[in-house]
């Protein structure tokens, strides 16, 4: 009741009319991008004969499922929205989409994108799809997100997912590769969003989101940095043993792990999250003191990328 | 509450209906598409 409230008092007070790039922005265009690449390397990694125009309906259901699933989380959490300052300009809490309208774009989107995986392609992979929107949109954004410090731990297996989905939906089956590459994803999650949420911890506290750092401390979520750290670039060798991935990926998997682990452990010897309330100029400037913290969140984006774009080079390509 | 810009409003409008109908046309070809592809040759040789 206290989110309609919020949602139809920020709306009234909007000006703008919407336009179609806000219902776009409500899909969250960047998380769908990279859906859409992890997704594809799990098809491609299939080594499945595939019909090209197939295998495009394929991706084109992914995406516009994970942007169903943005928009069902745009439209619950607008209250959370609105207090953050990385969120408060999404269309719902400033005004220009109401809340209603993002609820059924989610729903709708969901239905297209999953009755037609399951028409083109087969029905596992559209029940799989199925069953990430639902975790998304219900299990982490309804209830893990304002209930439990292990939120994206539980709920990375929603951004996990795509991989198996894309294998799923060229072969019609989910072998313990794509797994493999479901599983890296999923312990990729913790390390990269607790170091960004070292240094926005304030806002997470403000809106009342459970965040590690808020509710077990700046120490603690160091130290499990570390720790899923480790337990992350170990299970990028998997691929390797299983003979998924090749020299290229083996290559890359071993020099960015070695990067991954130097800044986790400056990670968790530095100070991050805990840095004086000094003044920040903008949404991504850092405090001095979560330097560390932001080297490692951005680099984690650039070592899950280049893992994934070995493996599809690989087998794309047809390389060793 | 404030008054929108009407002109800014039948912009918006007509932006949205053309997104929607883009959308839609773009699903209705997809369907056909895929339709054809998933029935392969079998259609020529279906018994009359």
């Amino acid at each position: 009741m206290a989110r309609e409230q919020m949602t139809d008092a920020t709306f009234n007070a909007a000006a703008a009319p919407a336009r179609w790039q806000d219902y776009l922005q409500l899909m969250k265009p960047r998380v769908m991008s990279l859906v859409v690449f992890t997704a594809l390397t799990g098809l491609v990694c299939a080594d499945r004969a595939m019909n090209p125009i197939l295998a495009a309906v394929a991706i084109l259901c992914i995406a516009v499922g994970a942007g169903a699933s943005g928009a069902l989380n745009m439209w619950y959490d607008a209250d959370i929205d609105a207090k953050m300052r990385r969120t408060r300009a999404r269309p719902v809490p400033a005004g220009k989409v109401k809340g209603a309208e993002a609820a059924t774009l989610g729903v709708t989107l969901s239905l297209f994108s999953v009755m037609l995986m399951g028409m083109a392609l087969n029905w596992l992979a559209a029940g799989l799809l199925a069953f990430t929107i639902v975790f998304y949109a219900v299990v982490y954004t309804m209830w893990l997100k304002r209930w439990t410090a292990q939120n994206i731990v539980i709920g990375g297996l929603a951004g996990a997912l795509p991989p198996v989905i894309g294998w799923a939906a060229a072969t019609g089956t989910a072998p313990l590769d794509a797994w493999l590459l479901c599983a890296i994803i999923f312990l990729w999650t913790p390390p990269h969003f607790w170091a960004l949420s070292l240094y926005t911890s304030e806002d997470y506290a403000k809106a009342g989101v459970p965040m590690m750092p808020v509710v077990a401390g700046a120490a603690s979520t160091r130290k499990q940095i570390l720790a899923y750290s480790a337990v992350f670039v170990a299970s990028c060798f998997a691929p390797v043993v299983t003979g998924l991935g090749g020299l290229a990926y083996t290559a890359v998997t071993a020099l960015g792990g070695l990067v991954f682990m130097i800044l986790a452990w400056r990670v968790f010897r530095s100070r991050a999250g805990e840095a004086p309330k000094d003044r920040v100029e903008g949404l991504y400037d850092v405090k001095a003191g979560s330097k560390d913290a932001r080297n490692l969140f951005a680099f984690s984006i650039l070592y899950l990328a280049a893992l994934f774009a070995a493996l599809l080079a690989q087998h794309a390509l047809g390389l060793p | 509450m404030s008054n929108p810009d009407p002109d800014a409003e039948r912009k918006a409008r007509n932006g949205r209906s053309i997104a929607i109908a883009l959308g839609l046309a773009a699903f209705v070809i997809i369907v056909f598409v895929v339709t054809i592809i998933r029935l392969g040759g079998n259609v020529a040789s279906r018994p009359f």
